[in-house]
């Protein structure tokens, strides 16, 4: 009996799928990799759930020029095979007009050739530059990316230095990608800002205790300090900062500080402390006739509601990523080369981490100027910093 | 600005040393236990710690049980978490060899690690330091209080253990199985037993030093590897197998750590441990406390 179950409830799922089908072919198809799963599900899990939400609200409010956005994801793990193979299998077999992701710059380098290959437009949710720049410095002709660099954070901490002349600074970074791709550029910009890095020290992504690094730079008594790293080493120094005493001297995160867990965790100690942030981070603090203000507002409190958690800044990425291609299918339908070109014709697209204008030469569309805003810890919440 | 001078930053790193090192010594007297009486080096020593501060998290934040409630309890829970550990882990498999069952406990960090992703997320936590944060100035460096709690631990940890397989039945019988298990059974010990009580004992230990050590550090579900790395680097130095060798050797890890960081250079701070652990292991390769006979009569 239960064989004879299987197999009816077999034929009829199959008949289900012919019949469902054709009502799906009126639709465009969008295809995203995200690392869902693994070592950077904080990334991948924030992005698909806010496209997944999207996703929903533009079908509930009538699709795309009529049509149903219709929605693939596939889990990357953060594995650059599987990266490769699901965007590969995006593009031939489902057919999708445009590919978002990956979630990680090494996974996005993995499937950069394959958009060129298949002449299919990709969005990366990664930040490195080396995305949407090829070996000669030109800008990859398929490729896009919507995260900002880690240059842009650098350039707006040190153009604010420089304007209050604090040129004499510590850095601090973390011994992980994130930490050594900060602390490259930290070093690289200095000399353009007449920055001078008078102590430059490092620490484990695990560590429990930054006190002796910190004991090192009290000592030799800089003007600011700034630090580079996410995870909880970037609530553990601002810990020791405070319990040194060294709350004298300016105190400057990396972009990846903008989760306002950071704050609570500090217990106190990060009162005073600066970061670049993008709008997304902080949407409350911003003043209201910034142009940000409404879609970012929009966003945290659709996402809240839905998931009942804060916004990270990575799905801030997932969205800027998804609205890129749903405008570009809006304008020209599901044509791959005039996607790509919509999308390198953008200008003053308002998304989650900046204002984007693309052009051939810039594939990321963002200045710092538009994409950080200098925050301040104010009496445990985020301000604008003057 | 107060004045800064070098002896009290020497000072300040030798405070900073010693309480990592602490933290290093807690783990590294977990791992001698169990590999005083069967011979195995626990790879899930460090997720004791990790649990240790997760469920003291759970217990004390979000259930809101007092600190003198959530501790003898959170160290009861990691208790018995070791002896699932033994229970499920270690005396089922057949024919059991040091590496297999070495493997064994490898699996079984990995598992405990993904069950606390499951349940605790990835984020970081924080608990409340025992007696607040206001630090305290003494000649010129800052000391956390809970610094005092990490190190009072460690010596009741150690004075509590030097008693027990000093002056119990039990802890003589234990050290019976470390010196010759086929004897100590011979005599009327229950070997089986004597493994089921290590591995509760070093959860406990394990789960004292994540307690105490996540007011200063947080603790989020990967912690634990690191922390078993450190501490078996600790226990190595020292000598395998003994105690004081062990907190000898965590206390130099620590110390070592934050003296290279501060005076030559934080990026090679964990190249400056493993090279005095290196250079110790050529000079005296039982390590500092460690004795050769004893090493040569076992099978790791």
């Amino acid at each position: 009996m239960p064989k004879k179950f299987v197999l009816i409830a077999t034929v009829f799922l199959f008949c289900m799928g012919v019949v469902i089908a054709p009502a799906l072919a009126d639709s465009y198809k969008v295809g995203a990799v995200f690392a869902v799963t693994g070592r950077a599900s904080f990334l991948g899990d924030p992005e698909k759930k806010t496209v997944v939400m999207l996703a929903e609200q533009i079908n509930k409010a009538g699709g795309i020029n009529g049509k149903k956005l219709e929605l693939i994801v596939y889990d990357t793990e953060g594995d650059a095979t599987k990266a490769n193979l699901a965007v590969k299998k995006l593009i031939t077999q489902d057919k999708v007009c445009v590919v978002l992701g990956p979630s990680l710059s090494g996974n996005s380098l993995a499937v950069v050739p394959l958009a060129a290959q298949y002449k299919t437009p990709l969005i990366s949710a990664a930040a490195s530059y080396k995305i949407v720049t090829d070996e000669a410095g030109n800008q990859r002709k398929w490729v896009f990316k919507v995260p900002q660099s880690d240059t842009m954070a650098v350039e707006a901490i040190y153009t604010r230095l420089k304007k209050l002349g604090l040129t004499k600074i510590a850095i601090m970074s973390a011994t992980t990608g994130f930490g050594k791709s900060g602390h490259g550029q930290l070093v690289a910009l200095a000399p353009k800002y007449g920055i001078t890095i008078l102590a430059d020290e490092s620490y484990g992504p695990k560590d429990t205790d930054m006190t002796a690094q910190l004991t090192k730079i009290k000592g030799i008594g800089p003007q600011a300090i700034v630090n580079w790293t996410v995870g909880p080493t970037q609530v553990v120094v601002l810990r020791n900062w405070k319990d040194l005493g060294m709350t004298n001297i300016p105190f400057y995160q990396s972009h990846g500080f903008g989760s306002k867990k950071n704050i609570e965790l500090a217990a106190g100690a990060a009162e005073g402390v600066l970061a670049p942030l993008g709008a997304c981070n902080t949407p409350e603090a911003l003043p209201a006739n910034h142009p940000q203000k409404q879609v970012t507002m929009d966003y945290m409190k659709a996402y809240t509601a839905k998931y009942n958690e804060p916004v990270a800044s990575f799905g801030g990425h997932g969205w800027d990523a998804l609205m890129l291609a749903v405008n570009a299918l809006k304008a020209v339908g599901c044509d791959r080369a005039a996607i790509r070109d919509h999308i390198e014709n953008t200008k003053g697209f308002v998304g989650q981490h900046g204002i984007f204008n693309f052009s051939p030469n810039d594939h990321n569309g963002l200045v710092w100027q538009d994409a950080f805003n200098m925050i301040v810890v104010k009496d445990g919440d985020w301000a604008l910093a003057k | 600005m107060e004045e800064f001078t070098f002896t009290s930053q020497l000072f300040q790193y030798l405070i900073t040393g010693l309480t990592v090192g602490s933290i290093y010594a807690m783990v590294a007297i977990g791992f001698n236990i169990i590999y005083n009486v069967t011979e195995i080096i626990n790879l899930a020593q460090g997720e004791f710690v990790m649990l240790g501060g997760l469920i003291m998290v759970f217990l004390h934040v979000a259930a809101g049980l007092p600190l003198l409630l959530a501790f003898p309890l959170t160290v009861i829970l990691v208790t018995l978490v070791g002896m699932l550990l033994d229970r499920l882990a270690i005396r089922p498999i057949r024919q059991p060899s040091v590496l297999t069952l070495i493997i064994a406990t490898i699996a079984a960090s990995i598992i405990i690690k993904g069950i606390a992703m499951f349940i605790w997320g990835k984020d970081p936590f924080d608990l409340p330091a025992f007696s607040g944060r206001v630090p305290i100035h003494f000649m010129g460096a800052v000391i956390q209080p809970q610094y005092f709690w990490v190190g009072g631990f460690l010596v009741a940890t150690v004075i509590l253990l030097t008693f027990f397989f000093e002056k119990t039945i039990t802890g003589k019988a234990m050290s019976a199985c470390a010196d010759n298990p086929d004897a100590a059974s011979l005599v009327g010990i229950n070997v089986k037993h004597m493994i089921l009580l290590s591995f509760a004992l070093s959860a406990a230990i394990g789960a004292v030093a994540g307690i105490t050590v996540t007011p200063i550090s947080l603790m989020e579900y990967d912690r634990g590897a690191m922390l078993a790395i450190k501490g078996f680097g600790a226990v190595v130095l020292g000598g395998l197998g003994s105690f004081p060798g062990a907190i000898l050797g965590g206390l130099i890890m620590g110390t070592i750590e934050s003296f290279g960081a501060g005076l030559v250079h934080s990026g090679y701070k964990d190249a400056f441990a493993l090279i005095v652990l290196l250079a110790v292991l050529f000079l005296k390769p039982s390590g500092l406390l460690g004795s050769i006979e004893i090493s040569k009569i076992k099978k790791f």
